[in-house]
């Protein structure tokens, strides 16, 4: 109140207000006004950074994540040649699986090198190098196709096959002429094949449905690699975080915050929750190796002993959101509840827990959300690595059967020699992000939706 | 509003409903009530009046045991309700709140619907059979509690929307609907402009008709309008007990003369 500055400005005679004019700013007056105009330009610096990084983040991720929903296929139609997949002519299953993609290689060579004869394309290729244009799983896929269809033999049908990563590649702008200089896998001559074939409209880029639902490929086949599988080892392992750490968490906050006297032994307690929260996920890991599959005998890289690990990182996240959003709960209702004669228990159930319930809904949602983009603890169970079966299999085979996670997977492909390999990556966080970013409005809309205010 | 409607009172000669004996309260290591002795009449309002922190709220909250919530408080000494001592291992204290109600300083409905409010006392304690006893439960106590002919028409709007008089009044329904003997009011009007505060008032001398009401208030007026009987609280100690028209004008202890003229509190 007092201003203890003397003021130069008074003469004897006329009598200056004692604290200054009210349209002239004071020295002090202007030195804590151009703090606060400081001040608040370091916010706007801070958030726009913020901002910069997102959008730097967010652009850099899509446009190099994009690429791997493109994928180019190879539009052949292949003769189902009798005399080599079923000799005897009597279209006995068991026969014509004793066929091994060997004896439908040349099949594909010679429907590729008929092709090319076909749209009158002058190549230096010799026949016996145009396959590899193609991804290695096409003789695959033509093995498939027979064994499910075994009346076709004899026909020719049209076919769809995948191109060779370093096709996809060069569609993409990955491969250049420069850059497979050293390459084994292309060569020059092949790429002007390509170009021909473009032109011919033989091979072409569309929507890779196949990278969202299908499974992980081995190196050689970068362009045949999918995230579903793993998708569905996240499902799984979300399942139990969620089956184990919502009724643990929320039984073990409610029965803190309501029910236990204050000791010592709960202050023990309540610390070491909030320790455990900032533990590192990588020592949840070495503990879930430790204890689930050294001393409980689960099984490896199974989704169950992942969402286990997950689940003990997911608990203190969601106690610590559970006991604040009871904490929330004015006192004035339990004693509401307790006046007319309700027991402690009826207390917490029909009225506390009702109302804490977005808070615990909101925190249960992040923290699936941060166990769902966790891959340290999953490393040392043995979550990443080669999941070769396809979607259904995986799905059928549950929550024992080995799995991958979407972390994981990202970081597998991330680690692996095969550029290619690396464009699937970034489409993998593209996918991991829609997930993550999902939860959290479905987080903020429930809060939204059910928060009540007093 | 008239104080001479107080003193003409007659009080009746029941039996005591509630008896204290030797009653202390430890917050800690504080010592919050020191050996206070009192009867509670049935049928009667007892006002207990003193300065802030005095512990009548805290000797108010023993009565039905909500002092049980709170970690660090200890209760010594016995406080008998109907004879039987409610401080008595084999007490559940939800049986006892059941037969003592309350009413809070600060209007606390339940965030459901008026309707809700009322019943789920009745709810719990399994006092209707079916939905038809039911409603008429909660109509019998929103008559009680003079606030049936505001929110008959809108029974299944939120409790919380109504105006802070009639929320409080909701809650002296709400209180009455398990059908206490004795109901407990914690400053019940502190929270109203003096409209509302009217109407509780009026409320609780039409209550006395059937329960033992204790009030706690820190307004003088309020005590001598509302009550038969007064206590006054000082520092833990009760210092005087007696008809209220003879506590405010014949104290016989210092201390009451000082505070209810204003030189302390």
């Amino acid at each position: 109140m007092t201003d203890l500055t003397q003021n130069p400005a008074s003469t004897p005679g006329q009598v200056p207000p004692r604290h200054g004019s009210l349209l002239t700013q004071g020295a002090r007056t202007k030195r804590r006004n151009a703090a606060e105009k400081r001040f608040q330009l370091y916010g706007m610096i801070a958030i726009g950074i913020g901002l910069l990084m997102l959008v730097i983040l967010v652009t850099t991720i899509v446009s190099r994540g994009l690429g791997a929903y493109q994928q180019t296929f190879v539009t052949l139609n292949v003769e189902l040649l009798e005399s080599k997949l079923d000799k005897n002519g009597n279209r006995d299953l068991d026969e014509i699986k004793k066929v091994s993609t060997f004896g439908y290689a040349p099949l594909v060579k010679t429907a590729l090198a008929d092709a090319v004869a076909g749209y009158g394309i002058d190549t230096s290729v010799p026949a016996k190098d145009m396959d590899d244009l193609l991804s290695k799983g096409a003789v695959a896929q033509l093995r498939d196709y027979v064994i499910e269809n075994p009346d076709q033999i004899g026909q020719t049908v049209s076919f769809e096959f995948l191109a060779s990563s370093r096709v996809d590649g060069y569609l993409k702008g990955r491969v250049s002429r420069e850059s497979i200089a050293n390459d084994k896998s292309i060569s020059a001559e092949q790429l002007d094949l390509v170009d021909d074939l473009i032109e011919q409209g033989a091979i072409r880029k569309q929507f890779n449905l196949s990278f969202i639902t299908g499974a992980d490929a081995s190196d050689q086949r970068p362009e045949a690699a999918g995230m579903g599988v793993s998708m569905v080892g996240s499902l799984f392992m979300m399942l139990v975080v969620l089956v184990l750490s919502l009724p643990i968490g929320v039984a073990a906050s409610i029965y803190l915050e309501e029910f236990a006297r204050k000791s010592w032994l709960t202050d023990v307690i309540e610390v070491n929750i909030s320790n455990l929260a900032a533990v590192p996920s990588i020592v949840f890991g070495i503990l879930g190796l430790a204890v689930f599959i050294n001393y409980m005998h689960l099984p490896m890289s199974a989704p169950l002993v992942g969402g286990l690990v997950l689940t003990l990182m997911t608990l203190p996240t969601i106690i610590i959101s559970t006991r604040a959003s009871l904490k929330a709960v004015p006192p004035s209702i339990r004693d509401a509840a307790l006046g007319v004669g309700a027991s402690k228990m009826q207390a917490v159930f029909h009225h506390v827990l009702p109302l804490a319930a977005p808070g615990i809904l909101t925190g249960t949602i992040i923290g699936l959300a941060q166990a769902l983009g966790e891959t340290a603890p999953l490393l040392l169970i043995g979550m990443v690595g080669f999941i070769a079966s396809n979607a259904p299999d995986s799905i059928a085979s549950g929550l024992l059967a080995p799995n991958s996670a979407m972390p994981a997977q990202i970081y597998e492909w991330a680690k692996r020699a095969d550029p290619a390999f690396y464009e699937r990556a970034w489409g993998g966080i593209i996918i991991l992000l829609v997930f993550l970013v999902t939860m959290n409005t479905v987080a903020v809309i429930l809060r939204r939706r059910f928060e009540r205010r007093w | 509003m008239n104080q001479m409607t107080s003193v003409e009172k007659t009080v009746s000669t029941e039996a005591n409903k509630i008896t204290a004996e030797g009653v202390q309260v430890y917050y800690g290591d504080t010592h919050a009530i020191k050996d206070v002795n009192v009867q509670i009449e049935d049928k009667t309002v007892t006002a207990f009046i003193g300065p802030s922190g005095c512990g009548k709220s805290t000797f108010l909250r023993c009565l039905n045991r909500m002092n049980d919530t709170i970690d660090i408080c200890r209760v010594e000494g016995q406080i008998l309700l109907d004879g039987e001592n409610i401080y008595d291992r084999k007490v559940d204290p939800v049986q006892l709140r059941a037969k003592v109600g309350m009413v809070f300083q600060k209007p606390n409905p339940f965030p459901k619907s008026i309707y809700d409010n009322v019943a789920y006392g009745p709810r719990i304690h399994g006092l209707a059979r079916n939905k038809a006893e039911l409603d008429e439960i909660v109509e019998k106590a929103l008559r009680r509690g003079a606030i049936w002919n505001e929110v008959k028409d809108r029974l299944h709007a939120p409790g919380t929307g109504l105006s802070g008089g009639q929320q409080q009044r909701l809650c002296i329904a709400r209180a009455v609907a398990t059908e206490p003997e004795v109901l407990l009011m914690d400053e019940p009007c502190s929270a109203l402009d003096p409209i509302a505060t009217a109407q509780v008032e009026e409320l609780i001398d039409e209550l006395r008709q059937n329960y033992s009401v204790v009030i706690v208030t820190h307004s003088m007026q309020q005590a001598a309008r509302v009550s038969q009987k007064t206590a006054f609280f000082h520092l833990g100690n009760l210092v005087e007990f007696g008809e209220t028209g003879q506590i405010f004008t014949n104290p016989t202890d210092p201390r009451t003369e000082s505070y209810i003229t204003g030189r302390i509190g």
